[in-house]
């Protein structure tokens, strides 16, 4: 059940947080992003020629959209639910008749909306280096909105866990960067030797990554559908998973 | 008068393994002003907790206007205001956006939200700091701020854990001005404290509660009934080398000049100033040791209120 004056008030206070605190939430991606379009895509990108039929700095942009978006999003919720934790103002929504999918949507929306801003960031930044054609809006749409609410999702499961900030900076250091990298960023993964090619198909996010090129260049590693499959099965799972440990009041109660 | 607050048969075992509540059963009549006082350590906060869904219980039941935490949860907490005793707010929020969030909690509009705390932060005295991050507003003003948020919803039953801990004397006597106030406009409340003197002045009933076990439950009136005895302590106007041997009375000296004097019912002060004179003692003034439901309190749990077993 959603308590939906509750959830728009969750989602209120989320936004406030994210713009409250712009040099640390908008301002950082940005300025990381201006400098991959600069030393990749114009400086050694120019040196690279063109990739599936599109320059460089092209071709990278969708990978760094969605490495921005998958990064904020988990970013996001696991800081603001943790940093909720460990101020024990958690408890402010644990008193409320506030029930678990609302607290479960109202962080996680909260994600994705940092996500789409930052996203749509990264875009505007991309678009003063580099022409930036969209092929398939609504895919392109949908599987960033997908993978957004999915990383939220995965973020908000740290959250529940963290005992330490070091807790929740883990995750994002030590798996998500070298996944997204690794994911087909900066390549092709048709340019990886056939036994790497093999491993790299393990990578989750090269589907997502697949998907969000796809919507945006017209071109994919793997087919857009499987990332759109992948991203919603995965999204269902950690849902749920979510919400059991709400109901369970893990890390919350005593 | 139906029940505001009834709980049966409420335990709670810890992973720890640490027992902190035996079974507890109490009821909390609608209207009623109710202290639970025990010592630290007792399993006020643990019952706190179990009420306002911060702890889970391991059995019994808990029901709030009728409504089971069990199947009726979202219904019990919507009637439900908690004060708890450790400030938990986000320190970089506005004290207004505190208050508001929290009515959006409880399901109250944005708009309405606002009006009800600007009332509640009027009524606390905050109004003029509602754009101060809470940060920088002092513990005084934050134990406010908590019972601002604590009404901003309008509940039916306030709790409220400890809520002067800490606290000066001069808030403190307008926080129990602004409870009984509260209290006669029909609010519930439920509050735990180590101040004593707190008890004997706000509350209608009372129980103790100690080592996970209720000792007693009953109206603080009647509770003060049973008191069949006080200490007392007399400055006398000499030097005195021992205690007085006196018929009747245990005296003990506890500095040359002064005296702590068991008096049990029905002996009375006038004997006892009559047992002094004829040892040739002379009184030059006398207070209570503890006040009387501090004394009640000691002989029922055997520890001072403020002590951790």
């Amino acid at each position: 059940m959603i308590n939906w004056v509750a959830l728009k008030t969750i989602v209120r206070k989320e936004c406030i947080r994210i713009f409250r605190i712009w040099p640390q939430t908008l301002l950082p991606p940005a300025i990381t992003m201006s400098l991959y379009f600069v030393i990749f895509g114009h400086v050694i990108g120019s040196r690279i020629g063109l990739v599936d039929g599109y320059n460089y700095i092209q071709f990278i942009a969708p990978g760094l959209v969605m490495m921005t978006v998958i990064l904020n999003a988990y970013a996001n919720v696991s800081a603001s639910f943790f940093s909720a934790k460990f101020t024990h103002s958690v408890q402010e929504l644990m008193v409320a008749p506030v029930s678990e999918w609302t607290i479960l949507l109202g962080y996680t929306l909260g994600g994705v909306i940092r996500a789409l801003v930052v996203g749509a960031v990264v875009l505007l930044v991309a678009s003063f280096f580099t022409h930036v054609p969209i092929h398939h809006f609504f895919s392109m749409l949908a599987i960033l909105l997908i993978s957004a609410w999915l990383f939220a999702l995965a973020g908000f499961f740290n959250a529940l866990f963290a005992n330490t900030f070091d807790d929740i900076s883990i995750v994002p250091n030590f798996v998500l960067t070298p996944l997204t990298y690794l994911g087909g960023v900066f390549y092709s993964i048709q340019a990886l030797p056939p036994a790497w090619r093999v491993v790299a198909h393990f990578n989750p996010v090269l589907y997502l990554m697949s998907g969000f090129r796809y919507g945006m260049l017209g071109v994919a590693d793997v087919s857009p559908w499987i990332g759109l499959f992948i991203s919603i099965a995965a999204s269902i799972f950690f849902a749920v998973l979510c919400y059991v440990l709400l109901k369970r009041g893990k890390g919350l109660r005593t | 008068m139906s029940q505001a607050l009834t709980i049966e048969n409420l335990v709670k075992v810890y992973q720890s393994g640490k027992t902190a509540l035996k079974g507890i059963n109490l009821s909390i009549a609608e209207g009623d002003f109710f202290a639970l006082l025990g010592p630290n350590g007792a399993g006020k906060s643990t019952l706190i907790g179990i009420v306002s869904s911060l702890v889970t219980k391991t059995s019994g039941s808990v029901r709030v206007f009728g409504h089971s935490i069990d199947d009726d949860i979202l219904k019990a907490k919507q009637l439900i205001g908690i004060v708890p005793q450790e400030f938990n707010f986000n320190i970089f929020n506005k004290a207004i956006d505190v208050v508001v969030t929290q009515a959006g909690y409880y399901g109250v509009p944005y708009r309405q939200a606002k009006e009800q705390a600007e009332d509640c932060l009027q009524q606390l005295g905050l109004w003029e700091k509602r754009n101060d991050v809470v940060r920088a507003l002092s513990g005084g003003m934050k134990r406010r701020l908590m019972i601002a948020r604590s009404l901003v919803h309008k509940p039916k039953l306030l709790i409220l854990d400890e809520p002067t801990a800490g606290v000066d004397i001069e808030l403190r006597r307008s926080l129990w001005v602004y409870l009984e106030k509260l209290n006669e406009q029909g609010l519930t409340i439920l509050l735990t404290t180590h101040y004593l003197e707190e008890v004997e002045i706000l509350c209608e009933n009372v129980a103790i509660i100690d080592n996970g076990e209720i000792l007693v439950e009953k109206s603080v009136h009647s509770l003060l009934g049973d008191l069949t005895g006080e200490t007392l302590i007399l400055n006398v106007d000499s030097i005195l080398p021992e205690a007085p041997k006196l018929e009747h009375f245990a005296c003990r000296l506890i500095s040359p000049d002064s005296l702590e004097v068991d008096l049990i019912e029905p002996q009375t002060v006038n004997d006892l100033f009559q047992a002094l004179d004829a040892a040739g003692i002379r009184i030059l003034s006398l207070r209570n040791k503890f006040n009387r439901l501090e004394e009640l309190f000691i002989r029922l749990t055997g520890h001072t209120v403020e002590d951790t077993p």
